[in-house]
């Protein structure tokens, strides 16, 4: 990280964090983010979400009554027989 | 979840998660092998024409040009494979176990990419009959839960469409509107997180989001998809996708630092 880096405001670094997120680059190792409470805690935050969102798991059954309606509607799909 | 079941009739997630940093699911080597996978990919013999033009029909892993396969050992009767196999050969109870194993699954997708309950039952039984439609033409080449998976995001995508959510609605919500520009998102580090989040409140909020970011949000963050991938899908750019998940998270980062004032963490 240059120099430039460094001096990087808080809009600026804002704006590249998408890219820099994105690209699998540890973005707490951003010197900007070392020097920069607001960021580390606007980083940590997306960080809990995102590992939030890796732990949902399907917990919906849909009603029991949806079954019927697609095996009635396979039944109207499928050419008659005999 | 467990991801160790991601073979046959697995009602895992679609991929597994190679995570580089916590916040993204790949390495920019894997994202192109990824994208090549994704340009190969094609519909199973029947291009839909509405989704021609996204590649969205296809199921991911079906290959156009797949080497010959040795042949597999029959099946153990009763198996997951045992149940794919009946159900492609058109055992009805086979097709109706098949639906048992999967349907939570399907139904959890589709309604967090729709926020709606009506809808997502509809979507998810247009994706069962598209799946009793298409089921032989499932060659194994991918596990079927990753198919199948991709069939209905197909399903929802088309839905999003004729519903009228394009791209074009899609750039225009990544546009920073003056109180959602760079930062708005700051805020004193006493209201961070702090590193926990309650699943419903998180669940709430992005059924709250709207359509265009729950809908990368869903597919990126829960469901595992790269946004090459995503780009393919929904037919925008990387560059969208990634933005769009960032505003997303970072919508969702207001979401939660309020409902938890609001209603106590639980």
């Amino acid at each position: 990280m240059n120099d430039q880096t460094n001096k990087m405001t808080c809009e600026e670094f804002q704006a590249q964090m998408p890219e820099l997120i994105a690209s699998g680059e540890n973005a707490s190792a951003h010197p900007h983010v070392r020097e920069c409470d607001l960021c580390r805690a606007l980083l940590q935050d997306l960080e809990t979400i995102a590992e939030a969102a890796r732990q949902l798991f399907p917990v919906e059954d849909p009603p029991d009554r949806l079954w019927e309606q697609i095996e009635s509607a396979i039944k109207q799909q499928e050419p008659s027989h005999g | 979840m467990s991801g160790a079941a991601l073979r046959g009739l697995s009602v895992d997630p679609p991929r597994k998660r190679m995570t580089p940093s916590r916040l993204s699911m790949h390495t920019p080597e894997g994202n192109s092998l990824r994208a090549a996978a994704v340009t190969a990919a094609e519909p199973d013999g029947e291009t839909s024409p509405e989704l021609a033009s996204t590649q969205a029909e296809t199921p991911a892993g079906e290959e156009r040009s797949a080497p010959e396969k040795p042949p597999s050992p029959p099946p153990v009767p009763g198996s997951d494979a045992d149940i794919l196999a009946r159900a492609q050969a058109g055992d009805h109870y086979a097709f109706a176990q098949l639906y048992a194993l999967h349907k939570r699954r399907i139904y959890s997708l589709c309604l967090r990419m729709v926020g709606n309950v009506a809808e997502a039952e509809d979507l998810t039984q247009e994706a069962f009959l598209q799946l009793h439609r298409k089921i032989a033409t499932f060659r194994g080449d991918s596990a079927f839960s990753t198919w199948l998976h991709r069939l209905a995001i197909n399903v929802v995508l088309m839905h999003l469409r004729k519903k009228g959510l394009s791209v074009i609605s899609l750039d225009e919500a990544m546009e920073p509107t003056p109180e959602e520009g760079p930062g708005r998102s700051f805020g004193a580090p006493d209201l961070s997180l702090a590193g926990s989040i309650d699943r419903l409140a998180l669940e709430r909020a992005i059924s709250d989001l709207p359509a265009g970011y729950r809908l990368i949000f869903v597919l990126h963050d829960i469901e595992g998809y790269e946004h090459n991938e995503i780009a393919a899908m929904l037919d925008c750019s990387i560059g969208n996708s990634k933005s769009q998940l960032h505003k997303a998270r970072l919508k969702l980062r207001d979401a939660m630092r309020t409902i938890p004032r609001r209603e106590g963490r639980r």
